[in-house]
């Protein structure tokens, strides 16, 4: 039995590999959307372009003004000298958020009454302008313990002081990078596995195989394993770069971590392995693992916090592996999660990769036109 | 007309293209020239360039030197031109599977730009010349082959063409249809005076045309009319009676093997010899105690005579191919009774029932459509049967344990192999599935390189492979744990009548040695190959027996000695006539 096993490995890995250019899809797109997404797919905002009104052009103004342009999150593109000049800077998106500094400003500062400051966003992409404005709260609070300090007025009674755990300088990359990791081994062992029955069948060579003396629970094994094999190493490339590249700390133990990526695999697998005994050709197959791919994803937890959803969606992500494989990247990565805390995050994706198996291995003989 | 008023003129054109590593001269140096308003057939086996020529001169490549020239314009220059006034139906034509009959030909005219005002009456002849005027509803995709390849020929017609090439456009047709497809192509000559060039794979269909070019390899080997091209075989051909001691197979096997001899192949009740000198056939020692006449040489005869000059040695060696078992003791090795298949309420097999003794060669002979390969499917375990009984070697593949499906060799019609695997590769996988290793698997492998004589192959691409080859590669994988039971899904389809020959000689070989084998196909003098067959329409058997039993049935006064075309042709009719009253 293992001896036929084997040999449908290493047909599996030679029809993959052998090719100069399915060799190349394996390696070379995962690692190129690794850098992108690790340098590109950030919340932190940089070099927010920003305008400013100031009518009023006294020290504290400008004192103001110059935290901004010294902030790295800002950058200054234009003193507006009118009203009228602000409205076609934000609906022409040349500036994101526009600084109104009135007439008075300075002089209230001195008289010590509230002196306000008008804050014009963009407020198109919400998310953006919400980041945005949190900068500028926070330099709008230094400048007012500034001022107060230099001018010995009474601070604010109560003060916040911030410390963040597991991410000290709450870099959004580390958050990211672990997702990356789930996101990608789910979207090669995915193509690799949604195309390898749905191409046997193409071509008539899965007719070929189930008239062999292979079982189809060998012929399952044999489709799986190379799959384990490429979403294994594929899994283990991305850990590297994220650990020596992009230095997100890996604080958990490296078995905790390899049992999620098995168990992880193996609902992949399942799933991808199910999508191609349903698909007749091999373009409903890639179809097939795209229209899968994208609500995993989307579900998961990788961008949006699941606990944001809507409390009937929120029971869908539970059929998601990758949400479960998301909450084990993180918690390993920066939490150092122990393994039996887990436990609960492991069984769902076996039960998951189980099923998935199951049907397929049922579909394989009766699966017809 | 063009030049010389030719329909096409090639002056000394060459084209060769690179697949992967591989260099290949698809055409080297060729002249010819096409007369107006006849049919010409385009013959030669595969890879000898007919599809590349059939496409210069659509004007859809560009030779690499010489020229072209097609109704007086050169088609590298004016291939617009040249495409506007011809019309061009290559082998696989792109009918839209998900459009009716009416929306393919709508589809078809806007591309070629067919004023609307002139539709009517066009579509209304075309329908009428190619009896789909009944189907014009239907969806393309759920036509039957021969019907799709009319629909082809109809939208290539729709804007009359001076010039009409026609890439094999019988390949996998059955009969019936290709006759009335002939029909169409005889009525475009006559009646709109076209010229039309055809290539085909079928050998019968040569004498059907005014002029025959034969290719080989790129090059023309012989080119006039096809009664003209025999005549230099006059007495060297005969027709062998089979003695009674002896089967029609073995004869063929014995007198295909002695030197001198360029083709032995059955026909109806004897065996065709065709020698390679004009000897005295009584100085021929295989022939002593045996009758024979002489015949009337044929158009088949000289192919065959000048495709094995070309190709010396090679082919017809490949007898050791089992160890010998014990022939025929009568026990049925493949059972089936009133067999059913429905698909909805469509019924693809009906009351199918059959039995194919040991070391019988058991033909399943029908158009596409007819159910042979569902019959097929379901004998193998591929597909569950709707209703009925069958046994393979005593159990139900279906249900039987994996191990029953040691005994049993499967090659499927589109010769399912690892295209990306070499040839060693693919032998290698399919020894181990069927449990080989060790020595065992070493010597199968050896044994499949050399008798396949696949040895100068071993590390090529089996996608890479020409037709012929990768046939053979997938017989061998499916011999390579010796089978007692074959299964040959159409083995034959698109490959050219040498390696047919080859390959009918092996099946000869391992039916004797005790193999059961069950083939279908819809080349009917293959049919003349097996012990037993079957013709099937429509999900039923039509006739059941031996070929000269099911021949028999067929006789009439018009027909006294009718051949296996014409009794399915007179079967399917029969049946037609009946279903109709």
């Amino acid at each position: 039995m293992w001896r036929r096993i084997f040999a449908l490995v290493k047909k599996e890995l030679l029809t993959l590999l052998q090719d100069k250019r399915s060799r190349f899809v394996v390696i070379g797109p995962p690692l190129l959307q690794l850098l992108v997404f690790g340098y590109a797919a950030s919340f932190d905002l940089n070099h927010v372009s920003v305008a400013v009104y100031n009518e009023d052009g006294g020290v504290a103004s400008r004192q103001l003004i110059a935290r901004f342009e010294g902030s790295p999150n800002f950058r200054l593109v234009r003193n507006v000298q009118s009203h009228a000049e602000i409205a076609p800077l934000i609906d022409n998106r040349e500036a994101l958020l526009l600084l109104h500094i009135g007439p008075q400003f300075g002089r209230d500062l001195t008289v010590g009454t509230p002196a306000p400051l008008q804050v014009i966003i963009d407020g198109r992409d919400s998310n953006t302008a919400l980041i945005a404005l949190n900068y500028v709260r926070t330099i709008v609070t230094d400048f007012n313990r500034a001022w107060t300090r230099d001018h010995n007025l009474q601070g604010p009674p109560a003060n916040l002081q911030i410390r963040a755990w597991f991410n000290p300088n709450l870099e959004s990359r580390w958050f990211i990078i672990p997702g990356i990791v789930g996101l990608l081994t789910l979207v090669v062992t995915m193509v690799v596995t949604s195309l390898s029955v749905a191409r046997e069948r193409e071509q008539g060579t899965f007719d070929q195989l189930l008239v062999t003396p292979l079982r189809p629970t060998e012929i399952l094994i044999g489709k799986a394993l190379p799959g384990v094999i490429i979403g294994l190493f594929e899994a283990t490339l991305i850990i590297t770069v994220a650990v020596f590249w992009f230095d997100v700390p890996l604080r958990g133990h490296l078995l905790t971590l390899y049992t999620g990526v098995l168990l992880f695999l193996l609902s992949a697998i399942g799933a991808g392995l199910m999508i191609s005994s349903l698909a007749v050709t091999q373009q409903q197959g890639l179809l097939g693992a795209f229209l899968f791919l994208v609500p995993a994803i989307i579900l998961s937890g990788f961008a949006t916090p699941i606990a944001n959803m809507p409390a009937v969606v929120q029971k869908i992500t539970l059929i998601d592996p990758l949400r479960y494989f998301m909450v084990i990247l993180r918690g390993v990565f920066l939490e150092g999660t122990p393994f039996h805390l887990l436990i609960d995050q492991f069984w769902p994706m076996a039960a998951i990769g189980i099923c998935t198996l199951a049907i397929a291995g049922w579909l394989f003989r009766h699966r017809m036109y | 007309m063009g030049e010389g008023g030719y329909a096409i003129t090639f002056a000394r054109v060459d084209k060769c293209f690179s697949v992967g590593p591989r260099r290949v001269e698809a055409l080297r140096g060729v002249d010819l020239t096409v007369r107006p308003g006849v049919v010409t057939g385009l013959i030669g086996p595969d890879g000898a360039g007919k599809t590349t020529l059939m496409r210069l001169a659509a004007g859809l490549l560009r030779a690499d030197a010489g020229r072209v020239s097609v109704l007086g314009l050169d088609a590298d220059h004016d291939a617009l031109q040249v495409q506007s006034a011809i019309g061009y139906m290559p082998q696989r034509f792109g009918l839209y599977e998900d459009l009716s009959v009416q929306e393919n030909l709508d589809l078809y005219a806007d591309l070629q730009g067919v004023p609307p005002a002139q539709r009517a009456a066009r579509y209304a002849e075309l329908m009428h010349m190619t009896g789909l005027g009944p189907f014009t509803r239907r969806l393309a995709g759920h036509l039957s082959g021969g019907m799709k390849q009319k629909l082809g020929l109809a939208c290539t017609l729709v804007r009359a063409p001076r010039l009409l090439l026609l890439d094999e456009p019988t390949v996998g047709v059955d009969p019936v249809s290709r006759r009335e497809l002939w029909a169409i192509v005889y009525r475009l000559v006559q009646d709109e005076r076209m010229s039309v060039l055809l290539s085909t794979a079928y050998l019968d269909e040569a004498e059907r045309c005014a002029e025959v070019i034969l290719m080989h390899e790129g090059q023309v080997l012989s080119h006039g009319e096809p009664a003209g091209f025999g005549r230099y075989l006059a007495g060297r051909t005969f027709a062998v009676e089979v003695p009674p001691d002896s089967s029609k197979r073995a004869l063929q096997t014995r007198l295909s093997e002695r030197a001198g001899v360029i083709d032995a192949v059955i026909q109806k009740e004897h065996v065709r010899l065709v020698l390679a000198e004009a000897i005295d056939p009584a100085t021929f020692d295989v022939l002593h105690g045996l009758d024979y006449r002489p015949v009337e040489p044929r158009f088949e005869d000289h192919f065959i005579a000048s495709l094995r000059k070309q190709q010396s040695g090679g082919g017809g060696n490949g007898t050791e191919v089992h160890a010998s078992r014990h022939g025929d003791d009568g026990e049925a090795v493949i059972k089936v009774e009133r067999l059913q298949r429905r698909f909805g309420d469509f019924y693809a097999v009906k009351d199918v029932s059959f039995d194919v003794h040991r070391g019988e060669v058991f033909g399943l002979l029908g158009a596409n459509g007819a159910g042979k390969s569902t019959t097929f499917r379901m004998l193998c375990g591929l597909l569950p049967a709707s209703g009925g009984q069958l046994r393979v070697a005593g159990v139900d593949l279906r249900r039987a344990a994996a191990a029953a499906r040691q005994r049993i060799g499967y090659m499927s019609q589109k010769f399912s192999l690892y295209g990306s695997l070499s040839v060693t590769q693919n032998l290698e996988f399919f020894a181990s599935a069927y449990g080989l290793s060790g020595m065992r698997r070493g010597e199968r492998i050896a044994w499949a390189l050399e008798t396949f004589e696949l040895t100068g192959q071993q590390q090529a691409a089996s996608a890479d492979l020409p037709l012929g080859y990768k046939q053979r590669l997938a017989l061998a994988c499916a011999l390579m744990h010796e089978p007692d039971i074959l299964f040959l899904d159409e083995p034959t389809s698109g490959v050219d009548p040498l390696a047919r020959r080859e390959f009918w000689h092996r099946i000869n070989a391992l039916a004797e040695a005790g193999v059961t084998v069950l083939v279908t196909t819809h080349f009917m003098e293959e049919a003349e190959y097996c012990d037993r067959l079957a013709i099937m329409a429509a999900g039923e058997i039509l006739s059941l027996g031996t070929p000269t039993e099911v021949k028999a049935a067929a006789r009439s006064a018009q027909t006294p000695d009718p051949s296996m075309e014409d009794a399915f042709i007179a079967l399917i009719e029969q049946h037609a006539a009946e279903a109709a009253a």
